[in-house]
């Protein structure tokens, strides 16, 4: 969300900051554009891995590194890959890149791997991802398509904390694993269960296109 | 430079796909390679770190370790790591004394492969220990067969006695639901993970089945490693 500032004599460093356009480029995928609130894209991952914070929180960063390293990649390769076959070949290269993150995950803690092992996979079919590198980084420069990806990558994380924390509260009673209500708290299953997921999104949903409604009023 | 990409898009035939993907191809295999090469020996020290503290686990009371190949009926000892081999890790006091085996089984769970270490104390004939090592179970459902108190306090002591002819286990491990296990070897299920934890008891029954009166024949072989 860019400043309009009248005076531009009179910016300092954070107004120069704020008004420029790669400041923008980050800034669109946290709140404008964010992947799930408001693209509602990646609803597999979205769904699967919310129910708890810190699944959440790992699964936003894991994405965030494969869409950062994939939109590098693409938007490097844009003028040489030929139009026909560049589904497939991003594929490929998001594919690699959530291989790595695998191994890296596994050569960082077993337990770790424990947790994330099944949901590292899903990234490949992140639709969030292959969005990003069909509608910008096939199009754009190098820098301007890590800036959309970490706007992009942040903007994830911070919806999968949003579900996962309040999925984890409701659900288990706990953030990130802590206990917060007292042992005769009767935990709501169903909101770590899938339909949970769903209810949940649904509410942010709700929230953020009142938000919507009230700034466009 | 969307008139650039024009150009190119015009000038493209099969030949040119062909190059792309094959390019493209290659630099991901290679990094995929690199990444694999470099990660594989600290992932397996990992992981050899991990079995071995599993092993120490789910055998009270074991200073020391030794690991053997189990052949058919027959026991050897091993060193390091053997691999498609079917081994038994026996824990010793420190007087020597043989106080337990660990013992690795697997079996099919709700989302994938559960792989599982258990403790055997072959003088009580009972499990005295449990460790999923590895699992893909749902989280916070499935997965508390790694994590629920009350799940995990069944394998503090499991009966797993053999029967008089000592082919088989008298009572074959069964999950029973929550709060109706009345006997030593039922093991007490999970509400909400009624998939896994039957799973555990199922891969618990098998492996028991299989590997116990095995190991009872090599009664002699152990007692007489116990001395050494």
């Amino acid at each position: 969300m860019s400043i309009q500032t009248t005076n531009k004599a009179n910016e300092g460093f954070w107004d120069k900051l704020a008004s420029s356009p790669s400041t923008d480029e980050y800034m669109k995928g946290l709140f404008r554009e964010n992947p799930v609130f408001v693209q509602v894209l990646g609803m597999c991952s979205t769904l699967a891995v919310s129910n708890t914070a810190l699944n959440g929180l790992a699964m936003g960063l894991a994405t965030t590194f494969v869409l950062l390293m994939s939109n590098i990649l693409i938007a490097s390769l844009r003028n040489v890959i030929p139009k026909q076959v560049r589904i497939a070949s991003y594929l490929l290269i998001i594919a690699t890149f959530v291989t790595m993150t695998d191994y890296a995950i596994q050569a960082i803690s077993v337990e770790l791997s424990k947790a994330l092992g099944a949901f590292i996979a899903l990234i490949v079919v992140n639709c969030q991802i292959l969005g990003r590198a069909e509608a910008f980084a096939s199009k754009n420069t190098v820098w301007r398509s890590i800036l959309d990806a970490l706007g992009m990558g942040t903007g994830f994380i911070i919806a999968l904390l949003c579900l996962g924390t309040v999925r984890e509260l409701l659900g288990n009673g706990s953030i990130f694993g802590i206990p917060v209500f007292p042992d005769s708290f009767q935990e709501w299953v169903i909101m770590i269960l899938p339909p949970g997921g769903f209810f949940m999104l649904a509410i942010w949903l709700m929230v953020f296109n009142a938000m919507k409604q009230r700034k466009a009023v | 430079m969307s008139e650039a990409q024009k150009n190119t898009t015009e000038a493209t035939n099969s030949r040119k796909m062909l190059v792309t993907m094959v390019g493209i191809g290659t630099i991901c295999a290679l990094l995929i390679v690199l990444s694999f090469q470099t990660t594989l020996p600290r992932i397996e020290k990992l992981k050899a770190e991990a079995l071995e503290k599993a092993i120490f686990k789910v055998i009270p009371g074991m200073v020391s370790k030794k690991t053997f190949q189990l052949e058919g009926d027959k026991l050897k000892e091993v060193t390091g790591k053997v691999k498609d081999a079917k081994l038994v890790y026996a824990g010793f006091d420190k007087d020597g004394k043989l106080v337990g085996l660990a013992i690795e089984a697997s079996g099919m769970g709700f989302a994938d492969a559960i792989k599982v270490i258990y403790g055997y104390d072959p003088h009580k004939e009972k499990i005295v220990g449990f460790y999923v090592l590895e699992s893909k179970e749902t989280p916070g459902l499935g997965d508390k067969i790694e994590k629920d108190a009350s799940f995990l306090a069944n394998f503090d002591s499991l009966d797993v006695a053999l029967s008089e002819d000592k082919n088989s286990v008298k009572n074959p491990v069964t999950t029973v639901k929550h709060g109706k296990k009345k006997n030593g070897y039922e093991v007490d299920g999970i509400t909400g993970a009624t998939i896994s934890s039957r799973a555990v008891g199922n891969l618990l029954k098998n492996s028991t089945g299989e590997t116990l009166p095995q190991l009872y024949k090599n009664k002699d072989f152990f007692e007489a490693k116990s001395q050494q």
